[in-house]
């Protein structure tokens, strides 16, 4: 179970109608790949993010598969392009079932 | 001094050491969101060199720029774990930070600069640490934090940015003035199987390589600093335990006199440079 597990982004208030602007992702989360083992010999067993979703008023944005090999805290970046107002959701999900979700408004003028 | 963009700078910066053997990739000033941070200084006079110089200067440019943005700043992850904390309710008088420092953790603005310094009350020296476990045992009723763990060093970090970009200004005289002796002989002394001291590599070859790691002048202006290498925030002292486990010797204990010592020696070391906490390092 991962503890701490916050998500921030990075959104811009506001962009022109067919603009390219860029968001930036990121949560901490410790992204453990299940190849440690601890001191008594036991493997860690394999706990992470395993899939990262952006969406735009409904529509998909951008999506991702993580696999074990991304290291801790993953951090996306891209661009979008946007022709009206609205709101940008971000979704992570976990192994252990937890979703994790983040939300940011913008405005096209 | 012009804030320079982001890009432009990193092309300049290319552009004129590309190709060249030079020690520090620095020609780029640092502002962080609009804070500007002192990375070069003129020395305290205690010292023989000329310049103090942060660590920020040795790395490169990509290590650089992470440090610029603090949402790429993987050390503000932890920053915000310790707003939580900050946040939080605990021990027996059913306090958190917040319940008593009503107006944040922007309080204490200018505290690290002057740190470690004589607390008069307690009677000794006081570092970050010191203090926040004071507040957890006399007013929380709570377990003081372990040095060197994520907890504390997560909270040295969020009270060090309160200074970000105020000069380190470390008081060397009057009741400290034993322990900063103390400090600098330690630094001077070689110790270990490899039988060197601190000054060997951070004063006589600062710029220069040590395997594969550029040596810088070892300030700690910037600590608590998110190291690459082991993706967290690292403490003053568990650099210094590194730093003699490198060399082969046995290391002084975390939170212990002679580190506490060396503490106040080398953060004096770095009196000029703007608290740049947290850094990004190798």
């Amino acid at each position: 179970m991962a503890e701490n597990v916050k998500p921030r982004v990075r959104v811009p208030r506001s962009a022109s109608a067919g603009e390219v602007f860029e968001i930036k992702t990121l949560i901490s989360h410790i992204m453990e790949s299940g190849q440690r083992k601890d001191s008594d010999g036991n493997t860690i067993p394999r706990s992470i993010i395993n899939h990262f979703s952006c969406d735009f008023n409904g529509e998909n944005v951008i999506q991702a598969t993580l696999e074990g090999a991304i290291s801790t805290n993953p951090y996306f970046q891209f661009e979008a392009v946007i022709q009206e107002s609205g709101t940008f959701t971000f979704t992570w999900n976990d192994d252990d079932g937890s979703v994790y979700t983040d939300s940011k408004d913008i405005t096209v003028g | 001094m012009n804030k320079l963009t982001l890009g432009v700078t990193v092309a300049a910066t290319m552009a004129l050491f590309a190709g060249a053997a030079s020690a520090e990739s620095d020609m780029m000033p640092l502002s962080i969101d609009g804070v500007n941070i002192v990375t070069r200084a003129p020395a305290p006079d205690f010292l023989d060199i000329d310049e103090v110089i942060s660590g920020w200067s040795f790395r490169t440019v990509e290590t650089q720029a992470l440090q610029m943005d603090d949402f790429d700043n993987p050390g503000m992850i932890f920053v915000d774990q310790a707003i939580d904390d900050w946040n939080t309710v605990e021990g027996t008088a059913g306090e958190s930070c917040a319940s008593c420092h009503t107006g944040g953790p922007e309080e204490f603005a200018g505290l690290r600069a002057e740190l470690p310094r004589w607390n008069e009350e307690q009677g000794s020296l006081y570092t970050m640490e010191d203090y926040i476990n004071l507040m957890r045992v006399e007013y929380m009723g709570a377990e003081p934090l372990k040095w060197a763990k994520p907890r504390m060093d997560a909270m040295v970090a969020l009270l060090s940015l309160q200074s970000r970009g105020m000069p380190v200004n470390v008081a060397i005289d009057g009741p400290v003035a034993e322990i900063w002796e103390q400090g600098r002989e330690l630094y001077y002394t070689r110790v270990g199987q490899l039988d060197m001291a601190c000054a060997n590599c951070h004063e006589d070859n600062y710029g220069n390589m040590i395997r594969a790691d550029r040596l810088s002048q070892g300030q700690i202006n910037n600590f608590p600093v998110y190291r690459l290498k082991n993706a967290k925030l690292n403490s003053s002292h568990a650099r210094f335990k590194g730093c003699m486990s490198n060399i082969r010797a046995e290391p002084y204990a975390v939170g212990g006199e002679e580190f506490r010592a060396l503490e106040l020696y080398v953060a004096s070391r770095g009196n000029g440079l703007s608290v740049e906490s947290p850094s990004v390092r190798n």
